[in-house]
C-alpha cells in the first residue's frame, strides 16, 4: 500500500482542502484575487474563492476549496512523544485513590518577591485557565495554595507540615535571573531539610524557564508557557503513583 | 414582551423563597456587623482620593494601612483619616505622609471627632454626587440613543489586555450588533488587594480593571452609542478582594453592568467567606445606588458538576442572590440572574432539559434581566459541532425569554475569538433571533408535560437543598462544600487578615449613605 497521502474530499488523490481567514482589506475585486493569490501560495491548484464576505469596513473573511499540490510521506512523519502519559481528571482521580489509596497533596506556591500568581492560581485555582479546571478540581488531589512572596523557608516548612507529595512554584519574574536564583535555593532548601525518599517532588513553572534545566536547578520538572492543569496532575500521577507503585 | 408560560406549584415556589430569605439572614447579619479594608477603601474612593505611589500601590491602600496598623479598622477609618486631614492640605497629600510614616492618626472624640465626622461626610457626599450623576446621564442617554430594539440585549466580551486595542475592538463589536460589551479583567487581579491605577496596555488574557480604564471605556462607546442608535452597555466585573472599590469605581464612571456574585470568590477563587460577603454587601448597595445592572455566575457551578444533576443548585444560588440582592436595595430589574446551556450534548432530550432549565429560571424570576450563558464545557476543536451548538443554545434563549444573551463563540475551547469568529457568531444569532421572533409566546409546554415535570422537579431540588442549608447554616454548608466540590471554612481563604468586627462606635459615611437608601425588608420572618 502507498504510504503517499493526499488529502481526501470526494475522490482518492483528489488533495481537496477548505480554508477560511480574514484579510485586513476592505471586499472587493481586488480583496478577492489577493485571497486566491495567498490560496495558491499556500499550494492550493486552481481554488474557488466560495465565499467572501465583509467584516465592517477593513476587512474580508474568505471560505477557499482547493486541491493541495503537497504529498505527505506517512514514513517520514516523526511524532514526539511526552515522556509521561496524559490522563483525564477522572484518570487522575482514579489512579490516586486505587493505587495511592489516600489524597495526593501539593503545595504550591510563588516564592521570593514575585507577587504574580497568575501562573500558580491558573494552575490550582478550581476557576483553571482556558476552559480547563484548576487542580483544586480533582477530588484526589489536596491543594494548599500558599498564594505569593512565600519566603523559602516558610514553603519548606509548610510542605513538611501538610505532607507535601509535590510542591509547585511559579516564577513569572525573572529579573536578573531572579527564577533562576530562587529555584535554585528552593530546591537546595528541600535538599537540606529532608532526605532523598522524603522530598517532595519539586516542579517549578513560568515562561521564562528553559524545560532542559530542571536537573541544573535541581528540581524534578521544569514546566513553561502553556502548560495546562492536566498536564502538571498526569505528571504528578505519573510520577508519584505510576512509577512508585512499579518500583 | 410576552413572556412564556409554566406551571410551577406555587406552594413549593413560596417555600423556596422562605428558606433562601431564612438561609440568608445569618449572612445578612455578618455583613452588618463587620467592615474589610477594601470597605474602608471604597470609602476614601467616594471621598475623592485617587493616584498611587511610584510602586504602583494605590494611595488608598497607602494610607487605609497606616491607619490600621495605629488605630485598626474596627472603627471605621473615616473619623482618623478625617481628624488628621486638619493638619494636612489634602487626602493625597496626607496618604503621602502616612506612607512615609509621618502622619500620626487616633480616634478624634467630642467636638474634634463631630468635626471629623462632618468632613468625612461632605467628602463622601461628592463620590455619591458623581454616581447619582452617571445614573441621571445614563438614564438622559437611553431617553436620547434608545435602547436596543430587540431582546434578548446581545452580550460580547473583548479581551486584548490593552485599553488601546479593546477600545476599536468594543467599537467594532457594537457596530456589528453587540448591546453590551465586556471588558474581561486579567487573570488573577481577582485576588490583587488592590486595584491598579491609570490606562493600562498588559493583562494576561484580560485588561485590568482601573479608573481610568473604565473611564475611557465608556467614552468610547458613548461615542458609538449615537453611531449606531442604540445605548451600548458596558460591563466588568466587580468580585475578588477589591469588589467594593470596583463597585465605587464602575458607579462614578458610569458602568452599565457589573458580575457581582454572592459566593464566586469563596467558591472559585478561595477568598475568605466573611470577606466575600461583607464586601459582597457594600457593592451591591453601590450597585443599586448607581443603577447598575448586577451579573451573578450561576454559569460557574455547572462548569465543574454535572449540568443535570446539579441544575438545582443553580437555582439555589438565584434564590439566594436574589434575596442579597434584595436585602441590599437592588430591584429586580436590577438583578442579572445568571444561568448556563452547559448539559452534555450527548445526553439524549439535553435540548428539552436545557428549555426546562431555562423556562424554570424565567418564570421563578419574571422580572429579572436574566443572563443566558452559553456553552464552555462540551465546547470541542470540532468548530463546525461548536456553532451548531451555539445556534441551538440561541434558540433556547429565545424562546424562553432570556434577557442578556452573552455570545457563544464556535471556537470557545481553540483560541480567544478572532474577528470572524465573532462575526460568524453574531450572524448565528442574528439568524435564530430574526427567524425565531416572537416564538416565546406560542411556547407553552403543557402542564404534566416532560418539561414542566422537569422544571418542577428541579424546583423542588432546590426546596431540599435550602431546606438543608438553613438546618446547617449556609457558612457552614459552604465549608461543608455543598456548592460546587470545593470547601471553603469561614476562617479560610484569602483576604481574612482584611476583615474586623465592627466595634460599637464604628461609623463610616458611605455605609450611613447606602444604609439610608436600603429598605428594610421582611427580616423577622427569615429568622
Amino acid at each position: 500500500m502507498s504510504r503517499i497521502v493526499r488529502p481526501y474530499g470526494d475522490t482518492t488523490g483528489d488533495g481537496m482542502v477548505q480554508m477560511s481567514f480574514t484579510l485586513p482589506v476592505p471586499h472587493d475585486k481586488r480583496a478577492e484575487g489577493a485571497a486566491l493569490q495567498l490560496a495558491a501560495k499556500m499550494g492550493l491548484d486552481g481554488a474557488m474563492l466560495v465565499h467572501a464576505k465583509p467584516i465592517g469596513e477593513d476587512y474580508t473573511f474568505f471560505v477557499v476549496y482547493g486541491a493541495t499540490t503537497h504529498l505527505v510521506n506517512l514514513d517520514e512523519v516523526k511524532v514526539v512523544e511526552r515522556d509521561y502519559p496524559h490522563f483525564s481528571p477522572k484518570e487522575v482521580n482514579d489512579a490516586v485513590r486505587e493505587k495511592l489509596g489516600r489524597k495526593l497533596t501539593v503545595v504550591g506556591a510563588c516564592i521570593g518577591t514575585d507577587a504574580h500568581t497568575v501562573g500558580i492560581d491558573a494552575i490550582l485555582n478550581i476557576k483553571g485557565v482556558a476552559g480547563e479546571k484548576g487542580l483544586e478540581y480533582y477530588r484526589e488531589l489536596r491543594v494548599v495554595n500558599l498564594g505569593a512572596q512565600v519566603s523559602v523557608p516558610d514553603l519548606v516548612n509548610r510542605a513538611v507540615d501538610e505532607g507535601a507529595d509535590a510542591v509547585l512554584v511559579s516564577q513569572v519574574v525573572t529579573q536578573k535571573d531572579a527564577h533562576l536564583h530562587n529555584t535554585r535555593e528552593m530546591s537546595a532548601a528541600f535538599r537540606e531539610a529532608l532526605p532523598p525518599g522524603r522530598r517532595p517532588l519539586l516542579v517549578v513553572g513560568g515562561p521564562r524557564f528553559d524545560e532542559g534545566a530542571a536537573a541544573e536547578l535541581g528540581v524534578d520538572r521544569i514546566f513553561t508557557r502553556g502548560t495546562m492543569p492536566s498536564d502538571v496532575a498526569s505528571y504528578l500521577v505519573h510520577r508519584l503513583v505510576f512509577s512508585r507503585a512499579d518500583s | 414582551m410576552s413572556a412564556p408560560h409554566l406551571a410551577l406549584d406555587p406552594a413549593l415556589v413560596s417555600r423556596a423563597r422562605a428558606l433562601a430569605a431564612r438561609a440568608a439572614q445569618p449572612v445578612v447579619d455578618l455583613a452588618r456587623s463587620h467592615t474589610t479594608v477594601s470597605v474602608e477603601r471604597a470609602t476614601l474612593r467616594l471621598a475623592g482620593l485617587t493616584g498611587a505611589d511610584p510602586e504602583g500601590i494605590p494611595w488608598v491602600n497607602r494610607l487605609a494601612d497606616a491607619v490600621a496598623e495605629q488605630v485598626g479598622i474596627e472603627h471605621g477609618i473615616a473619623l482618623p483619616v478625617f481628624h488628621a486631614l486638619a493638619d494636612h492640605p489634602d487626602l493625597t497629600r496626607l496618604a503621602h505622609a502616612a506612607a512615609a510614616g509621618g502622619a500620626s492618626f487616633t480616634l478624634p472624640t467630642g467636638p474634634a471627632a463631630d468635626a471629623a465626622r462632618a468632613r468625612a461626610s461632605a467628602a463622601v457626599a461628592t463620590g455619591f454626587d458623581r454616581i447619582d450623576a452617571s445614573r441621571a446621564r445614563r438614564d438622559q442617554l437611553v431617553a436620547e440613543i434608545g435602547d436596543p430594539p430587540q431582546r434578548p440585549w446581545i452580550y460580547l466580551i473583548v479581551a486584548t489586555g490593552d485599553i488601546y486595542e479593546d477600545i476599536p475592538q468594543a467599537q467594532a463589536a457594537a457596530k456589528a450588533g453587540a448591546d453590551v460589551i465586556a471588558v474581561i479583567r486579567s487573570t488573577g487581579q481577582s485576588l490583587l488587594d488592590y486595584v491598579p491605577e491609570g490606562a493600562t496596555r498588559e493583562g494576561f488574557a484580560g485588561t485590568y480593571a482601573t479608573g481610568e480604564n473604565f473611564r475611557l471605556m465608556r467614552a468610547a462607546l458613548d461615542e458609538t452609542s449615537r453611531e449606531v442608535g442604540r445605548y451600548i452597555r458596558l460591563t466588568n466585573y466587580a468580585s475578588g478582594l477589591c469588589m467594593p472599590e470596583i463597585a465605587a469605581l464602575a458607579g462614578m464612571h458610569r458602568l452599565d453592568m457589573m458580575l457581582n456574585d454572592s459566593m464566586y470568590g469563596i467558591l472559585f477563587r478561595d477568598i475568605n467567606p466573611i470577606r466575600t460577603f461583607v464586601d459582597q454587601r457594600f457593592s451591591r448597595q453601590v450597585h443599586a445606588r448607581a443603577g447598575i445592572i448586577i451579573n451573578t455566575g450561576e454559569d460557574n457551578y455547572l462548569t465543574t458538576a454535572d449540568a443535570v444533576e446539579a441544575a438545582h443548585t443553580v437555582t439555589v444560588s438565584q434564590l439566594l442572590n436574589e434575596r442579597f440582592a434584595h436585602e441590599a436595595g437592588l430591584p429586580d430589574a436590577l438583578l442579572g440572574l445568571g444561568h448556563a446551556f452547559e448539559i452534555n450534548p450527548e445526553v439524549p432530550e439535553s435540548f428539552r432539559l436545557e428549555l426546562a432549565h431555562a423556562l424554570l429560571a424565567r418564570t421563578l424570576f419574571p422580572d429579572a434581566p436574566l443572563k443566558w450563558m452559553p456553552p464552555t464545557k462540551h465546547m470541542t476543536g470540532d468548530v463546525f459541532r461548536g456553532n451548531l451548538l451555539d445556534g441551538f443554545f440561541n434558540l433556547a434563549g429565545l424562546m424562553t425569554g432570556q434577557s442578556i444573551l452573552l455570545v457563544g463563540m464556535m471556537t470557545e475551547a481553540v483560541v480567544t475569538p478572532w474577528l470572524s469568529d465573532r462575526d460568524i457568531a453574531l450572524q448565528n444569532v442574528r439568524y435564530v433571533l430574526s427567524a425565531c421572533a416572537g416564538l416565546a409566546e406560542d411556547f407553552h409546554p403543557p402542564t404534566g408535560g416532560f418539561i414542566a415535570n422537569r422544571a418542577n422537579h428541579v424546583l423542588g431540588e432546590a426546596v431540599d437543598l435550602l431546606g438543608r442549608i438553613v438546618d446547617d447554616g449556609l457558612l457552614n454548608a459552604i465549608a461543608d462544600g455543598t456548592f460546587g466540590i470545593m470547601k471553603r471554612p469561614a476562617d479560610g481563604g484569602r483576604g481574612l487578615d482584611g476583615v474586623a468586627r465592627r466595634a460599637d462606635d464604628y461609623w463610616n459615611p458611605a455605609t450611613e449613605i447606602l444604609d439610608l437608601d436600603t429598605p428594610r425588608i421582611d427580616e423577622e420572618a427569615a429568622r
